[in-house]
């Protein structure tokens, strides 16, 4: 194979590559705000669950809605909606990432990313509560 | 201050071994590079004998470490931070190795284990490469052990060790104590999600294949230090076949985990987890090709060194995306992040070895011998090439995206992963398929150099023929129901099929037709076969896996005009309640929610028993029941880990997990008891519609009741109606023992309906206590999917490994009977493991 082929091989892989990274719609990591100026596109929240409104979800009802409030760091809040079933550690969540759009002022998620402090087993001070729970 | 029942000697002997790890790598290190520096046989000879000895000085240190970590956490010995953070009193003692790879220290350890026992292999078996070879493993090895030493180098600690101790690595008011260990009762064990058996296969294998693609790298340096540009290929080949096979193994290993014990929904999410691992596999796959076409032709030489270089800096660049927790936001895998000083000791690890390679690549680039005459386009080697090169670009555009968080914090940008992550790669992997699949298919047929016309169409037209057949049969009798992204997408799946049996196909017949059945020169033909029909059943399974826990497939759902929730009609129903004891149509089956076990060992892990019938809508006949036990393990802070259960037929998979639970600990249930006083045939009623007493019977002896005619027993016969025109038996039972009156409630389940029979009055009436419960029954969410043909995943997989074997055996050289018994073991072995343990 001569040089010229290798650049011409090359050139053609990175104009393969340019095209397929061009044809990859990313999303973006939006805060509740500026979600909110970004109405019905696809986004990723990493937000808080607000513990002061009520969870609504009732399995006998209907399996598949669950709504909460989510507030971020910036102090903005927003209803969301998830038409799955309600994932059992949202309560003791420290961080969501929900993907999903903002309809309004609520947000339509299809997807939660849940980071629980148990999961965090190499956390310090996850560890520290632990064993100072086993104080007499 | 003294502590008391502390074990310190194993850990000051850890400690030790540590550090004699990191001097015997270093040492094995520049000695080899001396060795394979010097010309002079004596001066050589004494190097190497050095360079060995540190070596296998280093091995022992690394096994007696792993040893030393295994007795620290099967004894329990909780002063120790490792064995406090991942070893428990309550786990099983086959979890124990589990417990050890789970965390950081222990997959590192894993991982340079891996490295000693190629690095002894190699050491008595590639001759006269020994010398640069070892160089570059004692290289790696120096950092692995680095990573587990857990010194202070001004300030800053480097690596992690894991005997440091409890008492020093967390702070809290027990360790002021001499005797805090009588405090701590328990170590937090294993992540329930990783309570599998497949944790304590999945990890030593997929790290022997990162391991081992270090071998055909080592040669790469050889052929690249002694000037031998090509000699390196013939001794690397069977290096990176061992290394493919692994790797391809594990990976797979990884997807069957995540199919059969975790709720993710399938073997393969494009997880940038799973990303990472795959992507070295396919490059390493592409220099494989490369080196073939260079053993066979002396083409291709620079494509097998960039890949095989890529490979294994690849193998690196995961292991930074991994274990430096940047992936937090973007994986289901959790993440722990190590630390700044770990973080870039990590990154230093994955530069470490790929840039002074490709420098050393590049100066001696001009040297390199290179065949100028044009590759004919009917032969072998150019289309091998191409294939190569397509998995090669596959492989960037895979790591390309996944690699989307390490542009975040680069750049500082907020690029989040595509709505639809799946479908972003499986809308350019499924072309990726259909040329990887012709290719494969039609390059058999071509010979090396040069290919004849006439005899290429005539091998290749049948099993063309047949492909195109079973490809419109399937189309017309299994049709591919995923029209979600479109009729494009449903035809690239089409195609993606032909291509893949095309193969299958072709391949199969190679054997037959040109080798004339001698399978010992036919691995690469048995590889792909396998391969192939790995890609058909990833097609099928995954186009035609259906959601059966739908409520609108059961027919249960009524659809509204407008919904009142405000629920589109593409938005999923794919969750099912079950209340227990009430039959729910799900599919073409009846599921019913029977009660539930605890597991005898395993704390907080229940198993939901679920009864499936599946009848003859016609005749109500019932044409096969099973029983699912999906089991969940409930954690502190009330926190769930589910684990499906699956039913496996020979062509389909019913996969059932819990998707939630009725938590009844904090309701009370505070509804009462009512006393009503009726006579034989009258009614009560309740809210949701009345209940006729039929008959009081005595001492019944039936299907339901056992009673003795000398026992003093009375069965409340009762009918339930409600007011959605359903009706139920309800049975409770009074009886006399021993001069004490038992009670035995019976519950409608459906109707949260408790029934008491308490006793008669004088005037021939009987009391019957009923409770309405605002408290819901027991009831558990479903998901329920069918894969079809997920075991021709299963079956292509290990026809690949086998095929490898082949090669392996062949390009090693392997005795007979010694290579007969190891390809008899691994694919029985690996048979075993993927189709009938579970």
């Amino acid at each position: 194979m001569k040089t010229s082929h290798i650049i011409i091989l090359v050139a053609i892989a990175i104009a393969i590559g340019a095209l397929l990274m061009y044809s990859v719609d990313f999303s973006t990591y939006d805060t509740i705000e500026s979600a909110k100026s970004k109405q019905g596109k696809y986004v990723h929240l990493i937000a808080k669950l607000d513990k002061t409104q009520p969870i609504q979800y009732d399995a006998i009802k209907d399996p598949n809605y669950l709504s909460f409030y989510a507030v971020d760091s910036l102090g903005g809040s927003a209803k969301v909606i998830y038409r799955n079933a309600k994932p059992a550690e949202l309560e003791q969540s420290e961080r969501i990432v929900l993907k999903g759009k903002m309809n309004g002022d609520v947000f339509e998620c299809d997807n939660i990313l849940l980071k629980c402090p148990s999961k965090y087993k190499d956390d310090k001070k996850q560890l520290e509560k632990t064993v100072s729970k086993s104080n007499p | 201050m003294k502590f008391e029942g502390e074990h310190l000697l194993p850990g000051q002997i850890g400690h030790f071994f540590v550090l004699l790890a990191f001097v015997a790598s270093l040492v094995s290190t520049i000695a080899y590079f001396k060795a394979s520096k010097t010309e002079d046989p004596l001066q050589k000879n004494s190097w190497l004998r050095y360079a060995r000895g540190a070596f296998f000085t280093q091995v022992i240190s690394v096994f007696t470490i792993f040893g030393i970590i295994f007795f620290i956490c099967s004894n329990h010995y909780f002063e120790y931070f490792y064995a406090y953070k991942h070893a428990s009193k309550e786990l099983e003692s086959k979890y124990l190795l589990a417990c050890i790879w789970e965390g950081q220290e222990g997959s590192f350890l894993l991982w340079t284990i891996w490295h000693s026992v190629l690095g002894i292999i190699l050491i008595f078996r590639s001759k006269k490469w020994e010398a640069p070879v070892m160089t570059v493993i004692s290289f790696a090895q120096v950092f692995l052990a680095l990573m587990l030493l857990g010194i202070y180098f001004f300030g800053v600690r480097v690596g992690s060790n894991p005997f440091v101790l409890t008492r020093n690595e967390l702070e809290g008011p027990i360790f002021s104590q001499p005797n805090y260990l009588s405090f701590i009762k328990d170590g937090v064990g294993l992540n329930v999600l990783l309570r599998n058996y497949w944790m304590v296969i999945h990890p030593p294998v997929l790290f022997l294949g990162f391991a081992s693609t270090i071998v055909p790298l080592s040669f790469a340096y050889a052929g690249l230090t002694t000037k031998k540009f090509g000699e390196w290929v013939k001794p690397a080949l069977p290096w990176a076949l061992v290394s493919g096979c692994v790797l391809g193994v594990g990976i797979m290993m990884g997807g069957k985990w995540a199919y059969e014990s975790l709720s993710f929904g399938g073997y393969w999410a494009w997880d940038p987890v799973e990303n990472a691992s795959l992507v070295p596999w396919l490059i390493l796959i592409a220099g494989l090709h490369c080196m073939a076409i260079y053993n066979a032709t002396g083409n291709s030489l620079k494509a097998a060194f960039v890949f095989i270089i890529l490979a294994n800096a690849f193998v690196l660049y995961s292991t930074f995306l991994t274990r430096t927790g940047i992936l937090g936001d973007t994986s289901v895998h959790s993440f722990t992040e190590a630390g700044m000083a770990m973080n870039i000791l990590i990154g230093l690890f994955a530069l470490a070895i790929p840039i002074p390679m490709f420098i050393l690549f590049f100066k001696n680039y001009k040297q390199m011998p290179s065949v100028y005459k044009e590759e004919n386009i009917s032969s072998r080697e150019f289309w091998m090439f191409i294939g190569s090169l397509i998995i090669f670009l596959s492989a960037l555009f895979i790591i390309a995206v996944t690699s989307v968080p390490v542009y975040n914090k680069i750049f500082n940008t907020n690029i989040a992963d595509p709505q639809n992550r799946e479908f972003t790669y499986n809308k350019v992997m499924v072309l990726v398929a259909v040329i990887i699949g012709i290719l494969t298919a039609a390059s058999q047929y071509f010979k090396y150099k040069h290919t004849d016309k006439k005899y290429f169409l005539k091998k290749i037209a049948i099993p063309f023929a047949v492909a195109l057949t079973i490809t419109i049969l399937l189309a017309v009798f299994y049709p591919i129901e995923y029209i979600k992204q479109g009729a494009g997408f449903l035809g690239a799946i089409y195609l993606a099929i032909f291509a893949a049996i095309f193969s299958a196909l072709a391949n199969a017949t190679y054997i037959w037709s040109v080798l004339k059945g001698n399978f010992k020169a036919g691995g690469a033909a048995i590889a792909h076969t396998g391969f192939a029909l790995m890609i058909v059943g990833m097609l099928i399974s995954s186009g035609n896996k259906k959601v059966i826990s739908d409520n609108r497939k059961t027919g249960l759902y009524i659809s509204f005009a407008q919904d009142p929730k405000g629920r589109n009609s593409e938005d999923p129903l794919e969750n099912l309640t079950l209340i227990k004891m009430v039959p729910t149509r799900m599919a073409e089956y009846v599921v019913t929610y029977t009660g539930d076990s605890s597991a005898i060992k395993e704390k907080n892990r229940s198993f939901y028993k679920l009864m499936v019938e599946k009848k003859d809508l016609s005749n109500g006949k019932v044409l096969e029941n099973f029983e699912l036990t999906p089991d969940v393990y409930k954690m502190k802070d009330n926190n769930l880990s589910s684990n499906p259960d699956i039913k496996h037929y020979l062509f389909h998979d019913v996969f059932t997990y819990i998707s939630s639970l009725s938590d009844r600990s904090s309701v009370v249930d505070t509804a009462q008891f009512k006393l009503h006083e009726i006579k034989l045939g009258d009614s009560i009623f309740y809210s949701k519609g009345y209940m006729v007493l039929n008959d009081i019977l005595k001492n019944p002896d039936n299907k339901r009741f056992h009673f003795k005619p000398t026992d003093t027993a009375l069965v409340a016969d009762i009918t339930v109606f409600s007011r959605d025109s359903t009706s139920y038996k309800a049975y409770p039972v009074l009886s006399i023992n021993n001069f004490e009156i038992n009670y035995k409630d019976d519950t409608v389940f459906a109707q949260n309906l408790y029934l008491k029979l308490v006793g008669i009055t004088q005037q021939n009436k009987f009391k019957i206590a009923v409770k309405e419960s605002d408290i819901p029954a027991d009831f558990l969410t479903l998901k329920a999917y069918v894969f079809p043909y997920i075991n021709l995943v299963w079956l292509g997989l290990i026809i690949m490994a086998a095929g490898f074997i082949v090669s392996i055996i062949r390009r090693a050289k392997v005795k007979p009977l010694f290579a007969a018994a190891a390809l008899i073991a691994v694919t029985a072995g690996l048979f075993y493991m993927f189709l009938l343990a579970n």
